[in-house]
């Protein structure tokens, strides 16, 4: 194996509509095993993906939201999302989950995993990505 | 260069099956090198060996065999995208209980790590999808 890369999972699509959202949730979940420097970006629709109170008894489909909270326990700490796709929808932080990750160089810290950035923000940190997976 | 590359539709549906074919088929013409293909969502359904489309049309499974014949290409099915859709092979089969196979020939079945690995081995991964 090469030196460890930077690993961005692009998130773009809404939860339940497609399965895109869920398997790449699957992704991310095995691909925590191979101990490389992963981030996760959800844009567009895929800012849905981590709204809070998400009920699927309606549709049938299986509710997966609840998995985004234990992200940080795959080592998965940085979680950006895209401001203007929040505004665009009218949803704020408020209406996504809190989703936290515990730092183990600082006894265990809680830390905050999501990072509001805007467009030009997200762009910078996507043209420093080694590899690119989007859903 | 070296290439992984992920097909995330399912043929005739999409034209991200084609679009991938095309792509190896150019990349392996220029001398780059395709470590693996990887198979995911709907993508799966490329492998599906009863596939019949009309005479005039092309075949979009039996090209991919023919690919992976040809220059050994590593054809990879997503295990658990794969038993959604119903793509089967012996050991599938046998796994769950299934009466039947559907794999086409040069496809195999593996897991998500197979990407992911791919991904992490190749100098690129260009995904063809949405």
């Amino acid at each position: 194996m090469p030196d460890v890369k930077k690993l961005m999972y692009v998130n773009r699509r809404a939860p339940y509509g497609t399965i895109y959202a869920w398997e790449s949730l699957e992704v991310v979940l095995v691909g925590a095993a191979f101990d490389q420097d992963v981030s996760l970006a959800f844009l567009d629709d895929g800012v849905y993906q981590l709204t809070r109170g998400q009920s699927t008894e309606g549709i049938g489909m299986k509710n997966f939201s609840a998995i985004y909270s234990a992200l940080g326990d795959y080592e998965v700490t940085r979680i950006y999302v895209e401001k203007e796709s929040l505004e665009e929808r009218g949803l704020t932080l408020d209406d996504l989950q809190h989703l936290t990750w515990e730092d183990e160089d600082e006894d265990w810290a809680e830390k905050e995993s999501i990072r509001l950035v805007d467009r030009a923000e997200l762009a910078d940190v996507m043209s420093n990505q080694d590899v690119m997976f989007n859903f | 260069m070296k290439f992984t590359i992920q097909v995330n539709e399912g043929p005739y549906q999409h034209q991200a099956a084609d679009s991938a074919y095309n792509f190896v088929k150019a990349a392996l013409e220029k001398g780059h090198d395709i470590f693996r293909v990887f198979f995911y969502h709907d993508g799966v359904n490329n492998g599906t060996r009863l596939t019949t489309p009309p005479q005039d049309d092309r075949h979009v499974v039996d090209r991919w065999s023919e690919l992976a014949r040809e220059n050994e290409i590593d054809l990879v099915i997503c295990v658990a995208a794969a038993q959604r859709r119903g793509i089967v092979d012996a050991g599938e089969a046998e796994r769950n209980g299934k009466d039947a196979t559907n794999i086409a020939d040069g496809f195999r079945i593996s897991g998500l790590g197979q990407l992911i690995e791919g991904a992490v081995q190749s100098d690129r991964l260009v995904v063809f999808g949405d």
